[in-house]
Order: structure tokens, then C-alpha cells, then sequence
């Protein structure tokens, strides 16, 4: 049968099955099981009221558990067999703690874990307080968020045109490289390719640092404070701590750094950086989705507050920093957790920009590597089994924060 | 909050600029490759797109002198047009490629048998002979010009109907629709029944459910390829359309049932209690007053659910094989990019083919989407 007939019959009943379902299971319980009529007829309409949420749940129910709630424990106890089938404990696990390209894949993530959701929220932050003020900021917004709606693999085969290398002497047809070629180690190229950047990551560090400072200083100030509390404080400072140390050595880098004037360069193959062109095509993506949400929440902040802040001389940067942004911080956290989600399963940019070679690694491509290529689904599923855990404080957050908003 | 700029025109110049500078910085990328895909392979090359509106001087590939012999007072000529009259004007030219600049346009260059050839600089040339050239191979002619930009529809008409085997974008797209259509349609309805229960009913364990799926949401889907390739091959229907339908569904179900339930219970309780007194089921409350208030949130999630569907790679070659006559568009780009990386004249018009149908659903329904959006992250 031709797959496209297939699915036409496959709508038709998917759609014609659900109806008839709960159709008819309602009408099972209302005239049949539990009639409302005869001399128990209040009762059996109390019973069959009982009984009908999980009419109307158990498709979803058993669709999700079968799909998404099982997968998670099969997964972790498949990842304690190896290729045969015997169980053999954690040894995948130790055997892929040894293996260069899972620690490789592992440090990459985390880098992507900081930049692109950092990155993606500050562009969205910016481009929804920009736009809210202008005539053509809603045009503007639509042209952010289109992104979108373009596949990753789409988002690559046109980052992949910017990126493009060719010899020295053909004519460059990506952009970044016909940039590039334009500097040519003057007082000019000097100045926008080593000293602008060079003051930038300088703002950068001490931005960390003082942020860093703020985390940790209610420390000592606050006693009042939950352990749990303090543990996120500690850790937020470490993060704050890392990212000034990496900076640093960035900002030396950049100073001393003799950069290689007039030769085109092949920028998806140089360590390191290479991740962070990889990291561009998912910051062009999720940067119109934070717009979206951010510059709701803005419109959210109650106008009092800011007339109060002009009157009392505030300046636009003061009233964004100090008085909309501690407003909507609840919004930045989950528009931030939800971009954290993406990245952790990231896998068709690498697979299609680089597929994991030249040090650009990540988790969910070494585990399809792992599956697909090495047919070793024990390492496969214990790489998964590393993705899970790294989700699974924003899953019980999550949870926690949807438990309280029931109650 | 206008007034609060208004008062500095030069910040507000500051802003618009701003703007322009990160719409820009973000429609670009789009640009080079849209306008890639309507520009020859030989151009694509020759220059950046940006330059796509400039003549351009360069190289052109070597031309084969073609035409009808004449013969006149005992010499054997050929003339014509090197470019077929379509304009370009040379700066220089030759007749062997490791001399490809040799001559200027309007020289006359000798070659063996006593041929000679006489190239003007908007492309007309003339080639004599004392002998009959009819069954000589006749020279190459390699040329530096400058020729008018051109556009043309070429790459889309090549990768939709007349591509290579196992490039099939036509066949991928197909593959793609018939991917997508029905893993949208069904979770929907699954998910609304979910959610109306979750949303109006009233049992034990409706708030551990809601935390339940609340988890499922950021469960990644990675976890799930191992037990259920293992799951579909046992039940026996392995890699095909049914296996990443029901694949489809599954994994959209949490976003549909948190989607609607945010939605739904927003909807005014009295419709739905004064429904109830007038003895209406609960099957009845559901279809007749539930969907069609729901509609903008069921929209919403249809779009997300068909965006994600089209745009998914993993899912589709997991589950739905890795066949030629099976991949669906993101599965044929990647195949392109491995295979004929270099060549952005097939790779861009295949991306655009690929992209062309979520961008139309995007502007189309934006207002959905952006709902749907804040639905699902903010309350």
C-alpha cells in the first residue's frame, strides 16, 4: 500500500478509533454498568462519575508511560548489560569514563550547557526591551523568532554557506571568511579583532565577578537561609568562578594571540572555537523564542513601578536593570531552564555541521554514534542514562514548582 | 513607556539602530541562502551572494567553438557568438588553460593548421581555416569576462524532478508530509480527553498525574530509541510510517496535555456547570462546549507538534529507517551535505525546499504559535 494512502487511513482511524473509544466506553458506563436509573441510581452515578476520568486518561496514559515513563528504566537497566546481554554492573559506565570522547563530549556539553542559554536569553532579553519600545518592533520580532521554524539541519546547511573555506587564492564564497580576508593586520584590524574583543571579555570578567559576589555575599550576611539554599549559592559562585578563569585566559589569549592575516580559515575545524560556531546555529534559533516570552513578561511589569522609578530620576538603564528585570526574574529562570533542556539534546547540528569530529563532540551524537555505529547499546544506553542525569534537577524543579502551583 | 525615550532622540536612534543591527544579523543567514539558490553552480563559486547583483569578472568555464562552416574563396570560417549572445564582456582570453589570459579581446591568435581566431570583446568570435573543419575537433576557448548577474529557477527545477538517485527532495517531501500529517492529527485528540479530565474532573491523584506529566515534558526522548526499537520490533510492525507515528505521539503527548490543561482550566466554570444541571454527559460537555472553546490552544499545539515533526531527524531515522526511498527531508540535507557538501547549488535549493513549508505555516499563524508559547512556559 502506497505510504501516502496509509496515512490517510491511518488518520481516519486514529481519529474515528478515539471518538468511537471514548464514545462508546461512556456510553458502556452510563447506560450499562452503572445505569442512572432503578433504585440504586444515586449511587451508580457517583460510581460511574468515579470511574470516568480514567476513561477519558487511559489512552494518554498508556501511551505516555509506555512511551516516555518505561523507556527511562528499561534504558537505565539495559545500560547495565553489555553487548551480550549480561548484566555486568557499572562497567559501562567505567568503561566510558575512560574514553576520550565521552569526556570530550562531556566538557563540550557543558560548555554548550553555559553559552547558549546564557547567550540565547541575553540576545532575547535584549531584542524584547529593544523592540517593545519602537513602531516596527512587532515586524522586528517576527523576523527574530522566524528561526524558529527552521530545522536544525536547515540552520546548519545555511550556517555551513557562512562558515565555507576555500583556497587562498579562489574567491570566498562564506561570508565570515571574505570578512576575514578583509583584515590585513593594520592599525584597523588590530583594533576591531583584538582590542574590541579584548574589552569586551574584560567587561565580561568583571560582570562574572561582581555577579559572583552577589551570589556568594548572603552567605556570610544571612543566617536565616536553608541549606539548600546556601549549597545553590556555592555552587552558583563556582560556575561564576570557572567562567572568570576561562575569560581570563580567553582575554590572554586574544592579547598576545598572532593571528593569521590573509589566509582563509577553515573554522569548523579548529578546536575549541569550532564549538562555538556549532553553538551560533542553536543561539539564532532559541534567541526569538526567549524574545517571545521575555517581552511578555515585560509588557507583564505593572506600569506603576516604572512611572514611580521616573519620577524618583531613574535613567532607562537603571529602570531596566533595577526595576523591570528583578520583576520578570522568574521568567528568565524558566526561559533559561527550558533553552538548558534543548541543548542537553542537541544532536542534528553536530551530526550534520561536523558529526563529532575535530573535538566537537557531544553527548546525544556520541550516544547515537554509539547505537548506530558501534552497535554497542549497553555504552548507548548508559550515554543516555548521562543525558537523563544531567536533566533531572530541572525535572524535579520542575515538578516541584507545578506541585506547588496546584495546591 | 514612549515618553520615557522620547526625551532623548539620540538614544532612540540608538535603539532603532540597535534593531536593525540584530534583525539583520539574524535574517542573513537566510538571505545568502535563499539568494544562493537561485544563482548557477558557476557563480555561486565565482563570488559571495552578496555580490549576486554585481557583474562579475572572472574566469568562465572553457567554451567549445560550435557552429556552421562557411566557405568563401577557398577558407573555411566559423563565426558566432561565445556566450549565444546572452552578453558578458571579456577582458581576455586564450586557447589553452595554462595560458587562459593570453590574448586581448580583438587579437587574432594563430593556431596549428593555420587555424585563426579572432575574438571581440562582447563575445563574437570568427574562426578561419584553409581546410574543412567539419571533422576537426574545434579549439577551446577560456575566457576572463565580466558577466551580467543571473538568476534562475534551474536548482529547484533540478532537485525537485530531475534529481540523482537516492536525492530525491520530491520523494522526500512526500515522505515528509505523510511523516508529519498524521503525528500531528492524533495526539491531539488523545491529549484533549487527557486534559479535560485533568483540567474539570474531580478524582484522587489528579494533582500527582499533572506532576507526572509535568516530568515527562523534559524526559529527552534519547532515553526512549533503545526500549522501543526493541518494543516495535517485538510487536512486529520494526522500522516504517506506523512505528514513527505511534513514536510521534507518544513523545508529543506531555506538551499536548500540559498545553490543554493550562487552557482549559482558564475556560469559565459556569458554561461548563450550567451544562451540567441541564443533564449534559460528560462525552457531550466535552465535544460539543470543551473542543470548540479549545480551538486556539488545540491550533497551537498543532503547530508546535507539525513544526517538530517536519524538523526532526533523529526520530525519523531511528524509527523510520534510513533507506533512500524512506528519508524524509532533514534525513536527504544531511545525505547532501556528507556527499555533495560543495556543491550550494543543489545543497541550497534542497534547503529551501526543505524549510519553504514550515516558514509558510510559521507566517501564517504566528499569533497561534506565540500563544502557544507562552502557554506552555508562563503562567
Amino acid at each position: 500500500m502506497h505510504p501516502a494512502l496509509q496515512a490517510i487511513l491511518v488518520i481516519l482511524g486514529g481519529v474515528g478509533g478515539c471518538v468511537g473509544y471514548f464514545y462508546a466506553s461512556n456510553l458502556i458506563l452510563d447506560k450499562v454498568l452503572f445505569p442512572a436509573r432503578g433504585p440504586q441510581a444515586g449511587r451508580n452515578i457517583n460510581r460511574a462519575n468515579l470511574v470516568r476520568p480514567w476513561l477519558f486518561l487511559a489512552p494518554a496514559l498508556a501511551a505516555l508511560t509506555l512511551y516516555l515513563a518505561y523507556p527511562v528504566f528499561a534504558t537505565f537497566w539495559r545500560s547495565l548489560l553489555n553487548q551480550a546481554g549480561q548484566f555486568v554492573g557499572l562497567a559501562n559506565y567505567a568503561k566510558m569514563a575512560h574514553e576520550p570522547k565521552f569526556t570530550e563530549a562531556l566538557g563540550n556539553n557543558l560548555l554548550w550547557l553555559i553559552v547558549v542559554p546564557a547567550a540565547a536569553t541575553g540576545f532575547g532579553l535584549l531584542a524584547a526591551q529593544l523592540t517593545d519600545r519602537i513602531r516596527w518592533g512587532n515586524l522586528a520580532k517576527s523576523l527574530i523568532f522566524m528561526p524558529m521554524a527552521i530545522s536544525f539541519v536547515g540552520a546548519s546547511v545555511i550556517f555551513k554557506l557562512i562558515y565555507d573555506t576555500r583556497e587562498a587564492n579562489l574567491p570566498q564564497i562564506g561570508i565570515l571568511n571574505a570578512l576575514w580576508l578583509k583584515a590585513e593586520g593594520g592599525i584597523g584590524s588590530v583594533l576591531i579583532l583584538q582590542l574590541l574583543p579584548f574589552a569586551l571579555v574584560v567587561s565580561l570578567i568583571a560582570g562574572f565577578a561582581y555577579l559572583g559576589w552577589l551570589v556568594l555575599r548572603p552567605l556570610w550576611r544571612r543566617r536565616d537561609e536553608t541549606a539548600w539554599i546556601r549549597v545553590g549559592r556555592v555552587i552558583g559562585a563556582a560556575v561564576a568562578v570557572f567562567l572568570v578563569i576561562e575569560l581570563a585566559s580567553w582575554a590572554y589569549g586574544i592579547a598576545t594571540a598572532d593571528l593569521p592575516y590573509g589566509q582563509p580559515q577553515a573554522w569548523l575545524q579548529i578546536p575549541y572555537w569550532n564549538n562555538f560556531f556549532l553553538m551560533a546555529v542553536l543561539i539564532w534559533i532559541q534567541t526569538g523564542f526567549a524574545m517571545v516570552i521575555l517581552s511578555a513578561a515585560l509588557r507583564g511589569v505593572p506600569e506603576d513601578t516604572i512611572e514611580a522609578a521616573v519620577l524618583d530620576g531613574a535613567n532607562p538603564f537603571q529602570i531596566f536593570f533595577r526595576i523591570k528585570v528583578p520583576q520578570i526574574v522568574g521568567t528568565i529562570v524558566v526561559v533559561w531552564t527550558t533553552i538548558t533542556i534543548t541543548v542537553l539534546k542537541v544532536f542534528d547540528i553536530v551530526y550534520a555541521m561536523t558529526n563529532g569530529q575535530w573535538e566537537t563532540q557531544v553527548l546525544a551524537n556520541y550516544m547515537y554514534d554509539k547505537l548506530f555505529r558501534a552497535f554497542d547499546w549497553g555504552m548507548g544506553a548508559a550515554a543516555a542514562m548521562v543525558i537523563m542525569a544531567l536533566v533531572t534537577p530541572i525535572l524535579v524543579w520542575n515538578v516541584w514548582n507545578a506541585r506547588r502551583e496546584m495546591r | 513607556m514612549d515618553n520615557i525615550v522620547g526625551k532623548k532622540p539620540a538614544l532612540l536612534w540608538a535603539v532603532h539602530l540597535s534593531v536593525l543591527a540584530l534583525v539583520l544579523l539574524w535574517v542573513l543567514p537566510v538571505v545568502g541562502l535563499l539568494v544562493s539558490s537561485f544563482r548557477t553552480g558557476d557563480q555561486i563559486v565565482s563570488s559571495g551572494w552578496w555580490q549576486a547583483l554585481s557583474a562579475q569578472e572572472a574566469q568562465q568555464p572553457a567554451i567549445r567553438i560550435a557552429g556552421t562552416e562557411v566557405a568563401q574563396d577557398g577558407v573555411f570560417a566559423i563565426s558566432g557568438n561565445l556566450y549565444g549572445g546572452k552578453g558578458g564582456a571579456i577582458s581576455a582570453w586564450g586557447t589553452s588553460s595554462r595560458e587562459p589570459e593570453a590574448h586581448a579581446p580583438g587579437d587574432t591568435a594563430e593556431l596549428a593548421d593555420g587555424l585563426r581566431l579572432t575574438v571581440q570583446e562582447n563575445g563574437d568570435f570568427s574562426l578561419t581555416s584553409p581546410a574543412s573543419l567539419a571533422d576537426q575537433r574545434l579549439p577551446r576557448v577560456f575566457t576572463t569576462a565580466s558577466t551580467p548577474p543571473e538568476f534562475t529557477l534551474q536548482n529547484y527545477r533540478n532537485v525537485l524532478f530531475s534529481p540523482l538517485a537516492g536525492q530525491s527532495i520530491g520523494q522526500a517531501f512526500l515522505n515528509t508530509l505523510t511523516v508529519a500529517i498524521p503525528a500531528t492529527v492524533i495526539p491531539i485528540l488523545v491529549a484533549a480527553f487527557a486534559a479535560y479530565a485533568l483540567a474539570w474532573m474531580e478524582f484522587p491523584g489528579r494533582a500527582l498525574l499533572v506532576a507526572f506529566i509535568v516530568g515527562l515534558l523534559v524526559v529527552p526522548l534519547q532515553l526512549a530509541l533503545i526500549p522501543l526499537l526493541q518494543f516495535h520490533n517485538w510487536i512486529g510492525i520494526g522500522k516504517g510510517y506506523l512505528s514513527i507515528w505511534m513514536a510521534h505521539t507518544g513523545f508529543g503527548l506531555p506538551l499536548a496535555i500540559y498545553l490543554l490543561r493550562n487552557y482549559m482550566v482558564g475556560l469559565p466554570k459556569d458554561i461548563i456547570e450550567n451544562a451540567r444541571v441541564d443533564g449534559a454527559t460528560e462525552f457531550q460537555i466535552f465535544i460539543r462546549i470543551i473542543l470548540p472553546l479549545s480551538f486556539p490552544a488545540l491550533a497551537s499545539f498543532a503547530i508546535f507538534q507539525f513544526l517538530w515533526t517536519w524538523n526532526d531527524l533523529l526520530v525519523a531515522m531511528v524509527f523510520l529507517g534510513t533507506d533512500n526511498d524512506k528519508l524524509v527531508l532533514t534525513g536527504n540535507l544531511v545525505n547532501l551535505m556528507g556527499s555533495r557538501g560543495g556543491d550550494w547549488e543543489i545543497l541550497s535549493a534542497s534547503a529551501f525546499v526543505s524549510i519553504a513549508v514550515p516558514l509558510l505555516v510559521f507566517f501564517s499563524m504566528q499569533r497561534f504559535l506565540v500563544r502557544g508559547l507562552l502557554a506552555g512556559s508562563v503562567k
